[in-house]
């Protein structure tokens, strides 16, 4: 028998293949899905694991120092953050860390010196009156916490990017790190270090740094969240070395860029 | 975005409620926000390409536009008393439309005043535009509102009328 019966007169071949065709689902959308479903079944099988929470916790710190570099890059060392009157601050402002308030250090101001280290010419120990001494800037400007609250707050002391010029740093190196008396530590890149806002803080709202917020001395940086403010500050260095910090060890941005 | 979103803003709610746990996504708060700033990539390059794709080839043009007043109230009606015609699910009828419109521009809102909470000094024009930090977190929240709402009543419509699944699958 032959494959090609005639068709019956008075039907015309291209409009019957044009009618079959509107019953066909739409080729560019078949070959979509398709497309999508190759794709999902070849993302399986090169062992793109979702269920396994150690290989999906990688995969989201990869993004994260993706999302450093994305920060870093969108970071503008002369953009400053926004001030606020007066009038605008918290009052009463509030105390945050991961432990409460009573906890929080003690630190002797007689005995006090912040130790000042890595890729610096000037290695050496400062009193809070060395300090003191230097010129002071005030600024009121908003603190983000990593939480999404925010509060305004008025911080003043020395901008850091001064200072680290009178020690002699290495401004070429990439990292400025912080301990804290409690052990709490964080670390920033060098362009956030030298950002005109960034603040070696003495005093809040006017009055000597109170220990609930970091006596005798925090560092004040406008341009990141809250975490990345530490307070109680015992010892700074200047390094190439990636040190981290004590909530980014466990998984919050380093960045953490506002 | 929404389970770890919904994580996020338990971390420090805006109104006088959390999410329960088993909703939300990462665990804890960095582990919502991991996984927050990572599938903002996917929403981000998704959308881009879809609201490209939709206005380059037309397709918004043909199938969202125009939305008439009247053709709205008489489609709402008839949508009410059950007699809205759905001869061809892939023309949509005017309530359709302005749902489909409305959660596109949602989706941006809620874009952009994610980038006004995650920026507010780097982007701070932007933020401004939201009437400040503070504010641009309840947008950010009305905003995901809105398509989670959208969400729950586009699924519940496609499975009442059945047919409209095969259309989107098939297009037709």
């Amino acid at each position: 028998m032959s494959p090609h019966r005639k068709l019956p007169a008075g039907v015309d071949a291209r409009l019957l293949i044009r009618d079959a065709a509107k019953l066909m689902p739409d080729p560019a959308r078949r070959l979509f899905l398709r497309g999508g479903a190759s794709l999902g079944a070849l993302a399986f099988l090169t062992g793109c694991d979702i269920v396994d929470s150690a290989s999906a916790e990688r995969a989201l710190m990869q993004v994260s120092y993706f999302n450093d570099r994305v920060q870093a890059w969108l970071f503008n060392p002369n953009k400053l953050a926004p001030t606020f009157p007066e009038s605008a601050v918290t009052r009463p402002f509030p105390f945050n860390a991961y432990y409460p308030e009573e906890d929080a250090p003690e630190v002797d101001e007689e005995d006090y010196r912040l130790e000042v280290g890595g890729l610096v010419d000037e290695k050496k120990s400062w009193t809070l009156d060395q300090l003191r001494a230097l010129p002071q800037e005030t600024q009121i400007t908003r603190l983000i916490c990593v939480e999404g609250w925010s509060a305004i707050g008025k911080w003043t002391g020395t901008p850091l990017r001064d200072f680290l010029r009178r020690v002699g740093a290495d401004t070429r190196a990439k990292y400025v790190w912080f301990r804290c008396a409690e052990g709490y530590s964080t670390s920033i890149d060098m362009p956030t270090a030298l950002h005109p806002q960034t603040q070696i803080t003495l005093q809040f709202d006017g009055e000597v740094l109170p220990r609930k917020y970091g006596f005798p001395l925090k560092i004040r940086i406008p341009t990141k969240l809250g975490f990345k403010n530490p307070k109680y500050v015992m010892e700074m260095a200047v390094t190439n070395k990636y040190l981290g910090g004590y909530w980014e060890d466990q998984g919050y941005n380093w960045f953490s860029g506002s | 975005m929404v389970g770890s979103g919904w994580e996020i803003y338990n971390a420090s709610p805006l109104f006088a409620f959390v999410f329960p746990r088993p909703v939300t996504l990462g665990r804890w708060l960095a582990g919502g926000l991991l996984l927050h700033f990572a599938a903002m990539w996917v929403l981000a390059v998704n959308g881009l390409v879809y609201l490209l794709l939709g206005i380059a080839s037309g397709r918004f043009r043909r199938k969202l536009v125009p939305i008439r007043a009247s053709q709205l109230l008489a489609d709402v009606r008839a949508a009410v008393t059950g007699t809205l015609s759905r001869a061809d699910p892939s023309v949509y009828n005017a309530v359709q439309r302005l749902f489909y419109v409305g959660v596109i521009l949602a989706s941006i809102l809620v874009v952009l005043s994610g980038l006004a909470i995650w920026k507010p000094v780097q982007l701070q024009e932007l933020t401004a535009v939201f009437g400040g930090y503070d504010a641009a977190r309840y947008v950010h929240f009305f905003a995901m509102a809105i398509i989670v709402a959208f969400t729950v009543l586009h699924v519940t419509m496609s499975l009442l009328v059945p047919r409209s699944l095969r259309a989107m699958i098939t297009g037709r």
